[in-house]
């Protein structure tokens, strides 16, 4: 049997709560159950993921560059970005800390952005090869986002604990507010593509 | 209190395609035919466990925000934070939108989220459906993604592994509270069943 879409019948289905209701042709359609808008696709899904993973690509510079934080004590300051400070926690000893850190500020958030874009750079050539690997790299994507904002509460904890007026203290410096930044615009880039354009093509094709 | 789930057809929220929604035994988990993607599981006694388990979490998010995180001592020198503190000491130098992004995503979100959960389940569990019902779900569904308490827990490992070979540190109860909710909140989201939601009002079902 030929695989039927919501889309090919004719239908929406909810993305709060999964009811299907039938596609009218006018924009704005409300789901009869919960009332959340209801789209066929996401809208405006491929450029708003561009958008958003061009912003986080451009700020994901700053962030690895400017310092992220700066340490005052006894023997002068020192200011760390992401990378030194993954550096710093290598030499130190703690080797699987330095790797979480370096996969959750370093490798997530870049890999998140080429694996977007090369996601929806595939659905926006209407690409029929690898639907199932591309869905599941999605789901990797969507899944390990949130790990990136390890690095944010890092420093957040460091600001408040180490502040030993005269003694030692620690300051967040401007890569926080750039790194912060690339970790909310990835996460609004994984939520704006739409998944089941990967699948579109699939059933287009069949149709011609 | 067992409902029985229709079967229905639903659509892949990931690829589209249509299905029926298979019948669920107690603990089964359907995925979608053609993409693997999860589409709904039925937990036994969803709605009281769910209950139980997200009051068990207000509780614990409570004490986790009420008491100290983590304290250093240096040189006889001693300081304590909680997560509000650490919110306003960052807030304090500069770092507003920094301080803006913790206090959402490991203050707010994971409040408003258990608060909408019990305004959508306790109604339910005493029999009403409420109109407002549909909007609180909503809200729970848009704030999800959010909620970042497991990320916190582990920042706050790394940055005390950071600080142990300059100064003491000293777990505080509400670090003991946040693990323990983050365990609560884990077993809640598995418990949870959305579908219950949209069942006819209980007095059409008998368990």
């Amino acid at each position: 049997m030929k695989p039927l879409t919501a889309r090919e019948a004719g239908l929406m289905s909810c993305h709060v709560c999964g009811q299907l209701a039938r596609h009218e042709g006018h924009t704005h359609t409300r789901c009869p159950r919960c009332h959340a808008p209801l789209h066929q696709r996401k809208p405006a899904s491929v450029s708003a993921t561009w958008a958003l993973l061009i912003a986080s690509a451009i700020l994901f510079i700053p962030a690895n560059t400017l310092p992220m934080m700066t340490t005052s004590s006894l023997f002068g300051t020192q200011s760390d970005t992401i990378m030194s400070g993954v550096v710093f926690l290598w030499n130190s000893g703690s080797w699987p800390l330095a790797l979480v850190v370096f996969f959750a500020s370093i490798v997530v958030p870049l890999l998140k952005i080429l694996a977007l874009a090369w996601l929806n750079w595939s659905v926006q050539r209407r690409s029929r090869r690898a639907v199932m690997q591309r869905t599941r790299l999605y789901r990797i994507v969507e899944f390990v986002g949130r790990w990136s904002m390890l690095d944010i509460y890092v420093i957040t904890l460091l600001v408040a604990l180490v502040n030993f007026r005269g003694l030692a203290t620690i300051e967040a410096g401007p890569a926080a507010v750039a790194f912060g930044a690339v970790v909310v615009l990835t996460m609004f880039a994984a939520m704006s593509f739409d998944p089941r354009l990967i699948w579109d093509p699939l059933a287009d094709a069949d149709k011609t | 209190m067992h409902l029985r789930l229709p079967a229905q057809t639903i659509a892949c929220h990931e690829c589209d395609l249509l299905q029926a929604e298979p019948e669920l035994a107690p603990g089964q988990t359907a995925r979608c035919a053609r993409c693997g993607a999860f589409l709904a599981r039925n937990p036994p006694d969803s709605l009281d466990r769910t209950l139980a388990l997200t009051l068990t979490a207000m509780l614990l998010y409570l004490v986790a925000n009420a008491w100290p995180l983590v304290g250093l001592e240096l040189q006889g020198r001693h300081v304590q934070v909680t997560l509000f503190g650490a919110v306003q000491a960052l807030w304090r130098e500069g770092m507003t939108p920094v301080a803006a992004l913790v206090f959402g995503t490991a203050l707010l979100f994971p409040l408003l989220e258990m608060a909408m959960i019990l305004m959508v389940l306790l109604p339910l569990r005493l029999g009403r459906v409420s109109p407002r019902m549909a909007p609180f779900f909503r809200l729970v569904r848009s704030v999800q993604p959010w909620g970042m308490v497991e990320v916190f827990l582990l920042g706050m490992l790394v940055s005390l592994a950071k600080l142990a070979h300059m100064a003491t540190v000293i777990l505080g109860t509400a670090f003991w509270a946040m693990a323990a909710l983050i365990l609560v909140l884990t077993a809640a989201g598995r418990a949870f069943d959305p579908r219950l939601l949209w069942q006819v009002p209980p007095e059409g079902a008998q368990s």
